[in-house]
């Protein structure tokens, strides 16, 4: 059966698309076929991020309007053997997602494919709406920040009452809570809320916390998604992520500062981390 | 790094900036408290109790908050409630 992920915030600019990279390399390298889809109309971005915005030919809204065939669309990744990207239009239609026309290629794709990724764009409206609409788990991107933490209750809301599982009366989607750009230092310091603040008042399972890292802007600029960098704090908490997702025990990594606070006092670092 | 930069830094960590991570998540808990109780409501329950408040001000001089106006979902049906408190000595 193939599973349908929602990658989604409520809020922009949280990390869902640099999530969907990741996530779609994580699951291809398992093994998974995987796709990954971009439903960021007009303000595509994915291609970027996953290094093959030179190989944009046909996208996901020609694809709707029959002017190109899926297979035609579709990007095989550059390092991934099983990995295959479905870029979003550049289109300035907003109308250009229909109900039918998603429906439509992710039943062509669940033909196939283990996974598919759904990278949400920002907001409420019918973008977000569809990319969570037929989704069978969604990854619920949250900043530890007041404005990110209320917008991705808001998105639990919306999970819960606007897809096709919750319309149907079928058993509800899995939610899982992603906390990224994480920074122990200034959790440690009163400046930041808390992984435990943030589970206890959304209360969903944590799937896992992505540190603040400079690794996340090299792999942008590379175009290689983050996790395929091993050696990167960020690298490494997405596969962990991906573990978890895919049902391993794994602990938690980088939600701790190191050292107690007196070590930090005295044990002074030239260099500011984060 | 020189004795006295060392010193520096203990000042600067004594006199660091209050903390304000509690004030977001006081802040955050009341509110998204607040949202979670109108999250599953029509739209129009909102406009709905204003109306019916607008209609009863008419006859009665009663406060704002007077007015409670609640959609309740069961299987099959649901139950539309409203709560008038009216003012003492009428
Ligand atoms: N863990 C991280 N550490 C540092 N920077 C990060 C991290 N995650 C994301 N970023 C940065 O945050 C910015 C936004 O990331 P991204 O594009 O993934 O967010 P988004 O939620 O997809 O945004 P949008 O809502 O616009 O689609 C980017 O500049 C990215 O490099
Ligand atoms: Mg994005």
């Amino acid at each position: 059966m193939t599973k349908i992920i929602v990658i989604t915030s409520g809020k922009g600019g949280v990390g869902k698309t640099t999530t969907s990279a990741s996530f779609a390399v994580g699951l291809a390298s398992r093994g998974f076929k995987t796709a990954v889809i971009d439903f960021d109309i007009g303000l595509r971005n994915l291609d970027l991020i996953m290094g093959c915005e030179r190989r944009v030919v046909y996208d996901f809204v020609n694809v709707i309007r029959n002017e190109a065939n899926l297979n035609q669309a579709l990007i095989r990744d550059k390092h991934i053997k099983d990995l295959f990207i479905l870029p979003a239009s550049q289109t300035r239609d907003k109308d250009a997602l229909t109900l039918e026309g998603v429906s439509t290629v992710l039943d062509e794709l669940s033909k196939t494919f283990d996974y598919v990724v759904c990278d949400s764009p920002a907001g409420i409206e019918r973008g977000a709406q569809l990319a969570m609409y037929f989704a069978d788990s969604a990854i619920v991107v949250t900043n530890p920040e007041v404005s990110s933490v209320r917008d991705s209750d808001r998105m639990l809301g919306l999970l819960s009452s606007k897809t096709k599982r919750a319309e149907e009366g079928r058993e509800p989607l899995t939610e899982h809570l992603l906390l990224t750009r994480y920074s122990p230092k200034r959790v440690a310091r009163g400046d930041m809320l808390s992984l435990s603040d943030v589970n206890e008042i959304l209360a969903i399972p944590l799937l896992g916390v992505i540190p603040e890292s400079q690794a996340v802007l090299r792999a942008s600029n590379s175009g290689d998604p983050v996790i395929l960098d091993k050696e990167s704090d960020a690298g490494q908490a997405y596969l962990d992520a991906v573990g978890r997702f895919l049902g391993e025990k794994i602990p938690h990594r980088f939600i701790e500062e190191k050292g107690n606070w007196l070590k930090r006092l005295l044990n002074f670092k030239e260099k500011e981390t984060v | 790094m020189t004795i006295a930069n060392k010193i520096s830094r203990i000042l600067d960590y004594l006199k660091r900036p209050e903390k304000t991570s509690h004030f977001a998540k006081e802040r955050l808990q009341i509110i998204i408290a607040h949202e979670r109780g109108t999250r599953d409501k029509p739209d129009y329950l909102a406009a709905l109790q204003k109306d019916l408040l607008d209609v009863i001000a008419k006859y009665v001089a009663i406060d704002k908050e007077a007015v409670k106006v609640d959609l309740e979902r069961k299987d099959g049906y649901s139950v539309l409630e409203l709560n008038v408190t009216l003012p003492e000595g009428l």
